[in-house]
């Protein structure tokens, strides 16, 4: 039951073989060997999977590979690399935003995501838009200070 | 020490420090070892297993501390530095390879920071190494050590001759015993310790670079998944192979007694296998009910133990001009990690490696080994990072699972828990119920206090030979740790309180010879350990949280009673001068006003606000906190939201401030989780706990409190653990802001709505505080 599928991911076109079944996040993983993306719970309650697509976070282990189409998928690390972080990651990072980090693509892009739609989004709206995410090292309040941060450098 | 030797330990570390924050993912699996050393050879009474100089300049260390999150990578790193004299970027830590790392058990406990930090283990070599280092310079440059100095690996003499350490010992080996001697850099010398350097995993993290173990991957690797009962203590009555013969790239249906796995060439095709195969099971027992657990677990026959008993608590009580009685309910909570337990095992005839997130990289060899009847020295455990874990999560039973998955197939096996896997199975937080007594003098002061608890405990970490203490072994036919039932024997030896059974207010006297931190010389603790229906183990803080909620809050009780300030009536039968400092730090911090608990002229209606104080410490020795709480609680819906918390933490000297600020924020906030929604729920045959829905979590949309730490450090004394002192104090701390707000006193956890809402209505029908 394999099949071809075309996949756009962090500005690369990739064929893969896969089941159609499968979740995007495995294919993510396990095919293209993308870090970024990781299993929390397999049903949206966590949002460690979470990917961009189409300007909109999408839970990628609910997330059926193809379902996917042609629309661009960006990762934790589409947005950045080591040598030249997005500003959103260089705010993480100044904050030392993290303690395990297992959480951090559903902290970093669902805020990435919701300033690019409004980048005037108030402390509220920001929190409201991290309502499904879940970091149990509770390293909340650094997260929050990153993405002020980098919300603050966006605007000026 | 010489001034000259001052001045070169004062010179060495003034360096800029710079390093390269470049991902972790870039350390080879495979460790290089100092130089063909394998296990048998790591002896840690020798320098060569703790450190070793390349050619390259490049010092490289081993140790048995992994960082699962909580820093410990960064400031061993920076440990090594500091003793050594060199740049941070140049030392290579390696960390949890049972190959070429030295057993130091478990990490855990707060224990990282007093073993490796103070004057054994690492610190020890590093400073040995830097003395080797000095003696080998002298002799090659023919001078006495007190006339060299050293910056950045370069030791240099008086004449302006310099050597490198590479020219000295680059690819060599000491051959040296750790050297006793060898003096630790004093603190006011440090340049690198002490600094908030930046985690060196952070730019690996953020750009999702970093590898967890989730990341491993091994040539030839197939996926598995693991087909647990469908309830507590059910077995394996049928498996029906067929049921799953239609599932592609199914490669096997593995069953061994209880346990039952499969094994697929992709994940999908594993978690259909999973779902799909039809295994009948032999039921388990019938669970006690929830309601009324904390009254079952009172019944039990249990294993008893005092750790103080002045003989006296009864006949004082009877003397007392008021008795007061209490009891209080800690739950079960979860571990919870958010990401989903996983490893990798490659199981070949004559030897097996397992990538593995565990705390206990050696134990975990060892149960391995047992579990695959292996020699022991065949077997290699390589930590690598899984979701933070805050104490035993589901780390070494999937690392178990995954070797035997890799067994039965004979090749590498990659293995995620499914969410259920992981929650329903987790060696839980014990609960607790706690029932106390004191009786006060006329006075006001507390004349005698007695308390008694009871723990449901069952299994625990595997440590090297029990691996029935988590869910796998006992699926393999091990037997759990379980406790004997049995009398406690009079206290003996000295004082300890490790669990914080003890209220920081006993003398803690035991044959005339006084070890607790206060004044109260009538005292009893008594602690019954009963069998636990449930997998438990040590969930961050454990034991400490649940008992230092019940002591801190029932102290609160005997301040409203006594109608004194709970700064003030703390300090009042209070001896150790560092419980007393941080309990001083923190009033001053948030300007404590003096007045008993609560306020007066509560609203009946509306939103009040409250302040609350907890105090410990932890473990008896390891780190010092008090903590205030403000609060506020909303009268019509019972939501309590703290506002602030301010914490005074004395832990000794700092290794790195910003990651132990960090450390500290994590733990209260994850404290605040644990004090307000955290509870675990079972019905008749299993627990009932096994999402994020079915468990509760605060979010990142919970509207946090402020975090404000002060640090006390009293001079010369070593450094302790801090990674469990906050945590420790926070429901205690939030339920006496509760109080204060309301005059209504909480002795459950968590503090839900619905239980603040009645505990608020009971409180009105009796007409005053409760």
């Amino acid at each position: 039951m394999r099949e071809k599928i075309t996949l756009h991911v962090n500005g690369q076109q990739h064929v893969v073989e896969v089941d159609p079944a499968t979740p995007l996040l495995f294919v993510l993983n396990d095919e293209l060997g993308l870090r970024g993306p990781r299993f929390g719970c397999g049903m949206a309650q966590c949002g460690a999977c979470t990917v961009i697509m189409g300007g909109e976070v999408v839970r990628s282990c609910v997330k059926l590979v193809s379902a996917v189409g042609q629309d661009e998928v960006t990762t934790l690390e589409g947005l950045g690399t080591p040598e030249k972080p997005h500003p959103i990651q260089q705010a993480f990072i100044e904050e030392g935003a993290a303690q395990c980090g297992f959480c951090l693509s559903g902290v970093i892009l669902t805020a990435k995501a919701v300033l690019d739609e409004k980048p005037d989004a108030s402390d509220q709206e920001i929190r409201d838009a991290l309502g499904g995410i879940l970091c149990r090292c509770f390293t909340h309040l650094r997260m929050l200070r990153a993405i002020r941060k980098y919300a603050e450098a966006k605007r000026t | 020490m010489t001034e000259s030797r001052r001045d070169f330990l004062r010179s060495c570390g003034a360096l800029i420090v710079s390093f390269s924050s470049g991902p972790l993912s870039l350390l080879p699996l495979q460790a290089p070892g100092p130089f063909g050393t394998h296990p048998s050879h790591i002896d840690p009474e020798k320098l060569d297993s703790w450190l070793a100089v390349g050619d390259d300049g490049i010092i490289t260390a081993y140790t048995g501390k992994c960082d699962f999150g909580q820093g410990i990578f960064t400031v061993q790193s920076q440990l090594v530095a500091e003793e050594l004299c060199v740049r941070i970027a140049r030392v290579k830590l390696i960390q949890c390879d049972t190959s070429v790392c030295p057993d130091q058990g478990t990490t855990s406990g707060s224990q990282s920071t007093p073993t490796n930090f103070n004057s054994e283990n690492l610190a020890l070599a590093a400073a040995s190494a830097r003395e080797a280092l000095l003696s080998l310079a002298a002799k090659k440059l023919g001078e006495p050590v007190e006339r060299l100095t050293v910056a950045d690996g370069v030791i240099t003499g008086t004449m302006g001759r310099h050597v490198k350490y590479e020219e000295l010992i680059g690819n060599k080996h000491f051959e040296l015993p750790l050297n006793v001697k060898a003096k630790r850099k004093s603190v006011a010398d440090w340049t690198v310790l002490g600094k908030p350097i930046p985690s060196m995993d952070r730019t690996a993290l953020m750009t999702g670079q970093f590898e967890f173990v989730h990341n491993v991957q091994v040539p030839g690797m197939l996926h598995g998944r693991v087909v647990r009962p469908p309830e507590m203590g059910a077995t394996v009555a049928h498996v029906d192979e067929q049921s799953v013969r239609n599932i592609q790239g199914l490669v096997k249906v593995v069953v061994r007694k209880d346990f039952v796995g499969v094994v697929a060439e992709t994940q999908y095709h594993a978690i259909l296998a999973a779902r799909q195969l039809a295994v009948r099971w032999n039921p388990g027992p019938e669970l006690p009910p929830q309601k009324d657990f904390f009254n079952h677990i009172q019944k039990l026959p249990s294993r008893d133990a005092l750790n103080v008993d002045s003989q006296d608590v009864d006949a004082r009580l009877a003397e007392a001009s008021s008795v007061i009685r209490a009891r209080y309910t800690y739950p079960y909570q979860m571990h919870g990690s958010v990401g989903a337990s996983c490893a990798v095992a490659d199981v070949k005839p004559e030897s097996a490696t397992v990538w593995s997130a565990t705390q206990s990289a050696y134990p975990t060899r060892s149960i391995v080994a047992k579990l695959l009847n292996m020699p022991l020295e065949k077997v290699r455990v390589i930590y690598v990072r899984g979701s933070g874990c805050y104490g035993l999560n589901g780390a070494d039973a999937v690392s178990f699972d995954a070797a035997i998955l890799s067994h039965a197939v004979g090749k590498p096996v990659r293995l995620q828990f499914s969410r259920r896997d992981e929650m329903m199975w987790e060696n839980l937080g014990s609960a607790c119920t706690i029932q106390l007594r004191a009786g006060l003098a006329q006075d006001g002061h507390v004349v005698a206090w007695d308390r008694e608890d009871w723990v449901a405990a069952m299994g625990n970490r595997p440590g090297y030979d029990q691996p029935g203490n988590v869910i796998t072994g006992m699926l393999l036919g091990y037997e759990p740790e379980l406790p004997k039932p049995g009398p406690a024997k009079p206290p003996s030896g000295e004082f300890h309180n490790r669990s914080n059974t003890v209220p920081s207010y006993f003398a803690g006297c035991i044959a005339g010879s006084c070890g607790g931190d206060g004044t109260i010389r009538s005292e009893r603790a008594l602690t019954h350990t009963v069998r636990s229906p449930f997998f438990t183990g040590p969930l961050r803080s454990p034991l400490r949280i649940q008992n230092t909620f019940a002591n801190e809050c029932f102290m609160d009780e005997l301040c409203a009673h006594a109608n004194v300030d709970p700064v003030a009536f703390r300090l009042m039968h209070l001896q150790n001068s560092r419980v007393i400092g941080v309990v001083k730090a923190a009033a001053q911090a948030t300007n404590w006003q003096a007045r008993p608990s609560p306020k007066t002229g509560i609203s009946r209606t509306g939103t009040v606000s409250g302040r609350g104080i907890a105090c410990v410490a932890y473990e008896g020795n390891n780190g010092y906190a008090a903590l205030v709480a403000e609060v506020e609680v909303d009268l019509e819906t019972g939501t309590v939201r703290p506002r602030r918390f301010v914490v005074a933490l004395d832990c000794g000297p700092i290794s790195n401030p910003d990651g132990l600020r960090n450390q500290i924020e994590g733990g209260i906030l994850q404290g605040m989780s644990r004090a307000l929604v955290e509870e675990v729920t079972w019905d008749s045959k299993r627990v009932t706990s096994i999402d994020w829905e079915t468990y509760n979590s605060l979010y990142l949309d919970y509207e946090m409190p402020t975090v404000e730490t002060v640090f006390v450090t009293p001079p010369d004394v070593p450094a302790t653990g801090a990674g469990e002192t906050a945590i420790t104090v926070i429901p205690a701390a939030i339920g006496n802001a509760i109080f204060d707000a309301t005059g209504v006193r909480l002795r459950e956890v968590p503090f839900t709505p619905q239980r603040v809402k009645a505990a608020l209505a009971e409180g009105a029908q009796r007409g005053g505080s409760v």
